[in-house]
């Protein structure tokens, strides 16, 4: 009787430290690769080609999912809208959905299924073949060689991606709301520009420059601490996209909360 | 040189290394010798300390391993080649070979590095058109000995080869044996060899250990090695199948 309320209680107890262990080293390996981010030696080659990986290679993927939500986002609106004759606000919520909330929580997530799976991979098949052992002994830091670049690129570029989301999605909607909406195009832009806040296009960027901490991070930390094997690289690799979208969601969550409730 | 005092180490349940106690002197070269998976690769990388050892102490130079204030000016001491060669598959092959010269401490122009690479593959056995190449692009003996050049790019003191003829045809072993016979004569350098390969032992060792049942169970200069009267030691160096080392059929 006793053991069939104990066991449970045991197996909670056991899950939630293992959960606060996980916490506590994910942040500590956070604290450290900040740490090297801001200590020389910098390796700049490393940064450059983490810049060109992480930012500009994202661009077409960001390009093409912010257009189609922005275009989605004016259909549903403009829809909703019209059940209570509210047509007209189209252009105010698609530019409020897209920059606050949309824009940056589609970026992070693509990060998280482009970048954090291939940092994740890449690393954990270093350590597998134990080139991260032969780093070490070559007195390279791995984690400043290869996780302070990743993790600072995600850091300046991912705002950069957020702000050409943000543009992009609002050009979706713009297309689709002057395509076949009927609105007009130099109206509906004015709309646009006056409606939006700063507070808006800096939560916005904030946001992204925290996901993209986050998507780089992820895929270093599972990496590094890969187990053995094939099998061990894609266990990697797959709980690290899925560590990354969940934190992702819930840091919007959280910056939304900060941000804008008042 | 280098002192290992009842190092054990277990990998969960799996106990691997049980007491390990080895010395080795400056100036010498030792060749360790072992069944597969009695924890010789273990060993080695429990000296650099990129696995540290559950009990017992290691010391290099004097100075305890898992106390080194400045890790990377201990490990600039090094050179290790591993057995899976461990190259850097996103550089080109000079690149690795270079990888000391071109960073840290002992960083230089990138032509002069380039020329010191080029120069060392070509000790390897490799000419300067594989300078170029990505590791991926090579044979795995050609990766075998490109780790090797990277292992000794930096003229370490200290080297350890892990395997560094497997893999290779009888020549170009036999150019490696030499090689590394080379390095510890002429450079002074203290040289620690994993091999499988009794010819190699011959031709590297000052001194050879057997590491069995997670300890050293014999260790003595080569030249006494064929006269031990160990039946562990006498049934590695004849490759028979009979005898107290079991086999499992
Ligand atoms: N990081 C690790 N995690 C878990 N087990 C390990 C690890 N490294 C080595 N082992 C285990 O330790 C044992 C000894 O491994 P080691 O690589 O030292 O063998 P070895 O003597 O070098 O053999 P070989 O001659 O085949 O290379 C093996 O059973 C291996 O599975
Ligand atoms: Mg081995």
């Amino acid at each position: 009787m006793s053991a069939l309320i104990t066991r449970p209680l045991a197996l909670l107890g056991a899950t939630v430290l293992a959960a606060l262990a996980t916490v506590g080293r994910v942040t500590r390996f956070a604290l450290d690769a900040f740490r090297h981010i801001i200590t020389p030696p910098f390796y700049g080659r490393e940064f450059w080609h983490a810049l060109v990986h992480v930012g500009y290679l994202s661009l077409p993927v960001v390009g093409l999912t912010a257009i189609f939500t922005g275009g989605a986002l004016a259909l549903q609106i403009y829809a909703g809208g019209s059940r209570f004759s509210a047509e007209q606000v189209v252009p105010q919520i698609v530019a409020l959905g897209v920059v606050r909330e949309l824009g940056p929580v589609m970026v992070g997530l693509m990060m998280a299924a482009r970048v954090t799976s291939s940092i994740a991979a890449e690393i954990a098949t270093m350590k597998v073949t134990e080139q991260i052992d032969a780093l070490v002994t070559l007195s390279t830091d791995p984690m400043k060689y290869l996780t302070a670049p990743r993790v600072f690129a995600g850091l300046v570029t991912v705002p950069v991606l957020v702000a050409v989301g943000d543009t992009i999605g609002v050009f979706g909607g713009w297309f689709v709301s002057t395509q076949s909406l009927g609105f007009n195009p130099a109206t509906y832009l004015q709309n646009t520009v006056d409606f939006l806040e700063p507070p808006d296009v800096i939560s916005s960027l904030v946001k992204g420059a925290a996901f993209g901490v986050i998507a780089t991070l992820m895929g270093c930390y599972f990496g590094m601490h890969s187990g053995r094997g094939a099998q061990g690289v894609g266990r990697a690799t797959k709980s690290s996209v899925v560590a990354a979208a969940v934190l992702i969601l819930a840091a919007n969550f959280v910056l939304t909360q900060a941000f804008f409730s008042t | 040189m280098i002192e290992l005092k009842n190092v054990h180490k277990a990998f969960g349940a799996k106990q691997i290394l049980r007491g390990v106690d080895l010395s080795v002197a400056k100036g010498e070269s030792c060749v360790i010798i072992g069944g597969s998976g009695t924890g010789k690769s273990v060993t080695l990388k429990c000296i650099l300390g990129l696995i540290r050892p559950d009990q017992g102490q290691i010391k290099v130079a004097g100075e305890d391993v898992t106390a080194t204030g400045d890790r990377d000016a201990f490990l600039a001491r090094f050179g290790m080649l591993f057995q899976g060669a461990a190259l850097f598959d996103s550089l080109p092959v000079w690149q690795n070979v270079a990888f000391r010269l071109l960073r840290g401490s002992l960083k230089r122009p990138r032509a002069e590095a380039k020329e010191i690479a080029i120069a060392k593959l070509r000790r390897v056995g490799l000419g300067p058109d594989v300078a170029d190449l990505f590791p991926a692009e090579l044979s795995g003996g050609m990766q075998k000995r490109v780790g090797l050049a990277r292992a000794i790019a930096a003229d370490p003191e200290i080297i350890f080869f892990d395997e560094p003829t497997t893999g290779l045809d009888p020549i170009m072993a036999g150019v490696i044996n030499e090689l590394i016979r080379e390095i510890v004569v002429e450079m002074g350098a203290t040289a620690v060899t994993i091999t499988h390969d009794m010819s190699s032992v011959r031709a590297i060792a000052d001194k050879v250990a057997m590491l069995h049942g997670g300890k050293i169970r014999w260790h003595g200069p080569v030249a006494e090695m064929d006269a031990a009267h160990d039946p562990y030691l006498t049934q590695f160096i004849t490759g028979s199948p009979d005898g107290p080392i079991e086999t499992l059929r």
